[in-house]
C-alpha cells in the first residue's frame, strides 16, 4: 500500500462529505437564489451549511462568505480589505502566495520577518505597523513547515498600532489541527479551504466579522450579501460543512494520534538518516507536519525515488508548471540554499496510519542513501 | 530499458519519446525549466511545459518538470554574457548541452536508475560513433561535439535517422498536439528576453566603439561593441561604399576593425577547450565552423586547423567542429588570433 503523505497539498475526501454532496450533483440541483420549490430546497441546504460552517469557525452565519477556493478567500480579504480602506498592507514573510502575491499586487506591502522556526518577529511587526496600514495578514499555521503563529499577540499589536487596519488570518492549513474558532477569534477575516480537511476542491470560505467591510473582487448578481457574486456551489458548500463537522468531532483524537505518528516519523528519520535535520520546532507546529532537510540531496531527485516506491510527498511549493520552486518560506527562516534544496515535506492527515509511517521510515532512508552514493 | 526523454514541448522531442514508447521502452518524460520565462510563449514557458505534458499523457508516460534555472544561469547565461564582454561570440547551446542536458540531467537520470537520456536532436549514434543526422537541413551534430563515449553510451537520439518532414508526419500520424509547431529559435533565453541587446544590457556594461579600417582610420562607430561579431557587415555605421566586414573586435581598445571580403579570410584557426568523441585526432578533417555552415577540407595539427582554402574568419568564441565524413570527431572553441 502506498503512503499518501501530502495532506498539506490536499486531503482525501471524507465519506461524510462525499455522501452529503451527492444529492446536489443530481436531484437537488436548484439555484438557491430562485423563488420556487427547487430553489428553496437548495437554499435550505445552503443555509444549513452556513450555520454549520459559522459554528465551527466561531462566527455568525451572516459573517460567512463562501468562495471558490482558499486562494479566493485570501484574495478577497487582502484586495477587498485594502479596497475598503486604502493604505499599505503588512504580511509575514511566510504567507502562502495567495496572500503574499495579493499583497504584492497592491504595490505597497511591508513584509515581516520570521525567526528560524518560522514564527513571526513581533518586534519587526510592531515596527512596520502605523495608523495608515490597511490590511495585516498573518497566517494561523504555515503550509510548508507547519509553524503556528501567535495570532493573539499579533492582534494586540495591530489594535494598538494600526487601529484602522483589518487583521486577516489564513487558516487554510490550520483547520484540521487547531481550534480555529477560538484561535482566529482575534482576527477580522479568516480564510479556510474545504479540500484541506476532507472536503472537495473548489470551495472555501472567508469569515468577515460584523462591521468589517470588504469590497467585492467578483462582481455580478450580488450573492453572499454583495460580497461575492456567482451562483453558489451548493454541493461543494454542503460537503464543506459536512467535512468541517466530521473534522471537528474527531479533531482532538486525530491530533493526538497523528502527533504520535509524526513524532515517530520525524524521530525515526532524524535518528536513522545521517545529515537529516528537522525544520522548525515541534512545540509550535501543527501535528500533521513533518519537514526535514537532507544534506547533499536534492528534493527533486528524492521525490522521484519516493514516488516510485509509493511514498507521496512534496518539497517546496508547487508552481503552475508542476516544477518545484525554491521556497520563500525556508529562505525567510534563514535556511541556507543547500539545505532548502534538500528539503522534504511529509504531511500527515486524519487518514494516516502506522503502516504509512513504516513505509516512509523504510523508503526515505534508502532513497537518501542511494542518492548520496550516486 | 528505462529511458528518460527530455521533452521541450517541441515536435522533435515529442516524436523521440513516442518512438521509444513504440519500441517498448519504459519511458518517462521530463521538461527542464532552464530559464524563468516571464512570457506565456517560447522555451521554458508554462505553455511549452503543458505541451510536453499533453504529449506525455497521450503516450501514457509519466512527465516530470525539473528546475535547473540556477545551473543554467551559472553555466550558460553568465558565461555567455562574460564572453560578449570580452568581444567573443559564444555558442550557448553547446554549453547547455555540455553542462545541462548531457551533464546535470544525464547525471541525475543515471542516479535515479535510468539507463539512458533521449533528446530530439537530429544526430545519430552508431557503435559509439556520433554521426550527422539523416536530414542534412536539420543536422544538429555540430552542437553535440562535446559528448564523449561515457555520454554517448547513455544517450539516445531517436529522430536522428529521420527527416524533419518524416518527424512531422510521424507526429501527425500519432495525433501529437505538437505536430505543426514551428521549429524553435536558436538561443532560447535570448529570444524570450527581448533580444541579444536587451539581455546583454541587463548583464554587462555595453560600450560605444570606434570602427576603424585596417590602416587604423575611423570609418564609423557602434553603440555596443560587445554585440559585434567577426564577419558582421551591417550595423557598423560605415555608410555606403564598398562592403566592409568586422574582422576584429578589441574590447580593451574599444575598436572594431573592418576590412573587405579579402581581409575577412583566414588560412587557419587555433582551437582551445578541445573535446573528443573518442580520443584526440589529428590529420585530415572536414571542418564546420557554425551550426549551419558547410564543412570544408582542412588539416588539424593538434592545436590549429589549417584550411585547404582560406575561409571566412571564425569569430573567436565560436565552436569549430571536426568531422570525417558524417562522423563527428570532436572540436574546440576558436581562440582570438595573435
Amino acid at each position: 500500500m502506498p503512503a499518501y503523505l501530502d495532506n498539506a497539498a490536499t486531503t482525501p475526501m471524507r465519506p461524510e462529505a462525499v455522501e452529503a454532496m451527492l444529492p446536489f450533483l443530481s436531484d437537488r440541483f436548484g439555484n438557491p437564489s430562485g423563488a420556487h420549490a427547487v430553489s428553496r430546497e437548495a437554499r435550505k441546504a445552503l443555509d444549513d451549511a452556513r450555520d454549520t460552517v459559522a459554528h465551527h469557525l466561531g462566527a455568525r452565519p451572516a459573517e460567512i462568505v463562501f468562495t471558490g477556493s482558499g486562494t479566493e478567500a485570501d484574495n478577497l480579504a487582502v484586495l477587498g480589505g485594502a479596497a475598503a480602506r486604502p493604505g499599505p498592507t503588512v504580511c509575514s514573510a511566510i504567507e502562502h502566495h495567495a496572500v503574499l502575491h495579493a499583497c504584492d499586487a497592491l504595490g505597497d506591502n511591508r513584509v515581516v520577518a520570521v525567526d528560524a522556526a518560522g514564527v513571526i518577529d513581533l518586534d519587526r511587526l510592531a515596527a512596520l505597523l502605523d495608523p495608515t496600514v490597511s490590511v495585516v495578514s498573518v497566517m494561523l499555521a504555515n503550509n510548508e513547515v507547519g509553524t503556528i503563529e501567535p495570532l493573539a499577540e499579533v492582534a494586540a499589536l495591530v489594535r494598538e498600532l494600526a487601529p484602522q487596519a483589518v487583521l486577516h488570518t489564513d487558516a487554510v492549513q490550520a483547520f484540521s489541527w487547531l481550534d480555529v474558532a477560538a484561535l482566529a477569534a482575534p482576527a477580522d477575516l479568516v480564510a479556510v479551504s474545504a479540500h484541506k480537511f476532507g472536503g472537495p476542491k473548489g470551495v472555501g470560505a472567508l469569515v468577515v466579522r460584523q462591521g468589517v467591510t470588504v469590497r467585492p473582487i467578483i462582481h455580478g448578481g450580488g450573492q453572499e450579501r454583495d460580497r461575492r457574486s456567482g451562483t453558489h456551489n451548493v454541493a461543494g458548500i454542503v460537503a464543506m460543512a459536512a467535512a468541517m463537522h466530521a473534522t471537528v468531532e474527531s479533531r482532538d483524537a486525530t491530533v493526538d494520534r497523528v502527533r504520535a505518528l509524526r513524532d515517530r516519523l520525524a524521530d525515526g528519520l532524524v535518528a536513522g538518516v545521517p545529515g537529516c535535520t528537522e525544520t522548525g520546532n515541534r512545540a509550535t507546529k501543527i501535528a500533521g507536519n513533518c519537514h526535514l532537510s537532507f544534506d547533499g540531496v536534492e528534493s527533486e531527485e528524492l521525490l522521484v525515488l519516493l514516488d516510485a516506491a509509493g511514498v507521496y510527498a512534496s518539497a517546496g511549493s508547487a508552481c503552475a508548471s508542476g516544477a518545484v520552486d525554491p521556497s520563500h518560506v525556508l529562505a525567510a527562516m534563514g535556511m541556507t540554499r543547500a539545505q532548502a534544496v534538500g528539503s522534504l515535506r511529509l504531511s500527515l492527515g486524519a487518514g494516516t496510519t502506522d503502516a504509512d509511517v513504516d513505509l516512509a521510515l523504510d523508503v526515505v532512508p534508502a532513497a537518501v542513501a542511494r542518492l548520496r552514493t550516486g | 530499458m528505462r529511458i528518460l526523454a527530455a521533452m521541450s514541448g517541441g515536435v522533435d522531442s515529442s516524436v523521440a519519446a513516442a518512438l521509444l514508447v513504440e519500441e517498448g521502452h519504459e519511458v518517462t518524460g521530463v521538461t527542464l525549466r532552464l530559464w524563468d520565462n516571464p512570457t506565456d510563449a517560447g522555451c521554458c514557458s508554462v505553455a511549452e511545459i503543458d505541451d510536453a505534458r499533453s504529449v506525455s499523457n497521450l503516450l501514457g508516460i509519466d512527465h516530470l518538470v525539473w528546475t535547473f534555472i540556477e545551473e543554467f544561469d551559472a553555466k550558460v547565461v553568465a558565461p555567455y554574457a562574460a564572453a560578449h564582454a570580452e568581444g567573443l561570440t559564444p555558442n550557448p547551446c553547446i554549453e547547455c548541452n555540455r553542462h545541462l542536458k548531457f551533464g546535470r540531467l544525464l547525471r541525475r537520470a543515471t542516479q535515479l536508475g535510468f539507463d539512458a537520456v533521449a533528446t530530439g536532436h537530429h544526430a545519430r549514434i552508431v557503435d559509439g560513433r556520433l554521426l550527422r543526422g539523416a536530414d542534412p537541413q536539420k543536422d544538429q551534430s555540430y552542437v553535440l561535439y562535446v559528448l564523449g563515449q561515457d555520454e554517448l553510451r547513455r544517450c539516445r537520439f531517436p529522430v536522428g535517422t529521420m527527416t524533419k518532414a518524416g518527424v512531422r508526419a510521424k507526429a501527425a500520424a500519432l495525433g501529437l498536439p505538437t505536430a505543426a509547431k514551428p521549429d524553435s529559435q536558436d538561443v532560447c533565453f535570448v529570444t524570450t528576453s527581448g533580444g541579444r541587446h536587451a539581455l546583454l544590457a541587463s548583464r554587462i556594461p555595453l560600450h560605444a566603439g570606434r570602427v576603424v579600417d585596417t590602416a587604423g582610420a575611423q570609418v564609423g562607430s557602434v553603440d555596443a561593441l560587445e554585440l559585434v561579431t567577426v564577419g558582421q557587415r551591417k550595423g557598423l555605421g560605415t555608410g555606403g561604399g564598398p562592403r566592409r566586414y568586422a574582422v576584429h573586435v578589441d574590447t580593451a581598445a574599444r575598436t572594431v576593425t573592418v576590412g573587405d571580403a579579402g581581409d575577412l579570410l583566414a588560412g587557419s584557426v587555433r582551437l582551445g577547450q578541445l573535446c573528443w568523441v573518442d580520443g584526440p585526432v589529428e590529420g585530415r578533417v572536414d571542418v564546420q565552423t557554425s551550426a549551419h555552415g558547410e564543412p570544408v577540407g582542412a588539416a588539424f595539427d593538434g592545436t590549429a586547423v589549417r584550411f585547404d582554402e582560406p575561409q571566412r574568419r571564425v569569430a573567436p568564441g565560436q565552436s569549430v567542429v571536426l568531422y570525417r565524413g558524417d562522423e563527428v570527431l570532436g572540436g574546440g572553441v576558436a581562440v582570438v588570433a595573435g
